[in-house]
């Protein structure tokens, strides 16, 4: 690098986070579900490991499905929005058009038009892609990753971020194992344990309902203990 | 590819370092972590492509990538690279050291 004379380098020490602003915002809308109790899940997975099957299959379950509502992230169209709606669910759809992921600031965006009366948990779908969304922080209070039995058994070994900031993965399509010969459960549940410190699996199926009940109780007590926590603090 | 959007956003954070100041960005300093989700050659390449027009535009960029490191949340241990993340000794999950870094650094500017 030619510098004149009339020039100095002068180094500025900084150590920020590139992404503080969505951090700021984040925390923003985190401050938000808290004020108003609610439990806010971000489920991510890969494009039709059965995110919104899942949803679905929730708010079929669940006694009083207006507790739950969803704001579903996808490039282009509202259908799944459009599917959980159909389901009893409350839903919104965030468009993002070119971004592979949702950030805090279109969540933000998407809540000052989005009524959260009576709601308890709000489901944030996002964008089907097992890098990106691992990235951004949007002010939710649990990360649940949908996976398929399908996808292969390495899969968390080749998206280890994904993995490491979940806390419960959802696996989902066992009815389809007795087709599947050569896919191992045990092998995915043993590469989960590599890349998730405490890994906490429902094997889960909207189409046979197995595991419905389990996830419902795990959302409960998540929830109770979030209630409990801010009481505490309170 | 989220690269692009983590770029315009250290651009925005360099230029909110920068203020008002008379200066040219010569240097920008980076560590990304190694599970941080930032794949190093699409950051390199976005911030070539999109740099361009902004006060980034003559600076250096360099990665210091943090290896990711897993360690005991109890006694401290590190856990071997590939391996369970839960401590064999105290049984209980691992916490994450060091590797899930997006930080700027520093910057060095050229003040005339």
């Amino acid at each position: 690098m030619c510098q004149d004379r009339n020039t100095k380098p002068e180094p500025l020490e900084l150590q920020t986070r590139i992404l503080s602003r969505n951090d700021s915002m984040a925390a923003h809308n985190r401050e938000h579900f808290l004020e108003r109790g609610i439990f806010t899940v971000n489920v991510m997975g890969s494009p039709g490991s059965g995110k919104t099957a899942v949803l679905e299959a929730t708010a079929r379950a669940f006694d009083d499905a207006r507790r739950f509502a969803a704001l579903a992230g996808d490039l282009a169209t509202d259908n799944d929005a459009a599917r959980l709606r159909r389901a009893g669910m409350r839903a919104g759809a965030i468009e993002t058009v070119q971004a592979c992921h949702l950030d805090a600031e279109m969540v933000h965006h998407e809540l000052h038009h989005f009524d959260l009366d009576g709601v308890d948990y709000l489901f944030i779908e996002n964008v089907g892609n097992l890098v990106c969304p691992a990235v951004y922080d949007l002010g939710q209070r649990a990360n649940v990753v949908v996976l398929s039995v399908t996808e292969g058994e390495d899969k968390p070994l080749k998206y280890p971020t994904m993995f490491a900031k979940a806390d419960l993965v959802l696996l989902t399509k066992g009815d389809l194992l007795p087709h599947l010969p050569s896919v191992n459960v045990s092998a995915i549940l043993d590469a989960l344990a590599r890349v998730m410190p405490n890994p906490r699996v429902i094997a889960i199926s909207p189409l046979t309902g197995q595991g419905v009940s389990d996830w419902i109780t795990w959302l409960t007590m998540c929830r109770e203990s979030m209630l409990a926590m801010l009481e505490v603090y309170a | 590819m989220h690269e692009y959007s983590i770029v315009q956003s250290l651009v925005d954070s360099v230029a909110a370092a920068v203020g008002d100041r008379e200066a040219t960005v010569r240097r920008i300093d980076v560590a990304i972590g190694e599970v941080a989700g930032v794949d190093y050659g699409l950051l390199t390449t976005a911030f070539e492509v999109f740099r361009d027009g902004t006060l980034c535009e003559h600076a250096e960029l360099t990665i210091d990538r943090i290896p990711a490191r897993w360690e005991c949340a109890r006694c401290g241990v590190d856990l071997p690279r590939g391996g369970f993340l839960r401590c064999a000794r105290c049984n209980v999950p691992a916490r994450l050291a060091a590797g899930d870094e997006i930080v700027l650094q520093r910057i060095e500017l050229e003040v005339a």
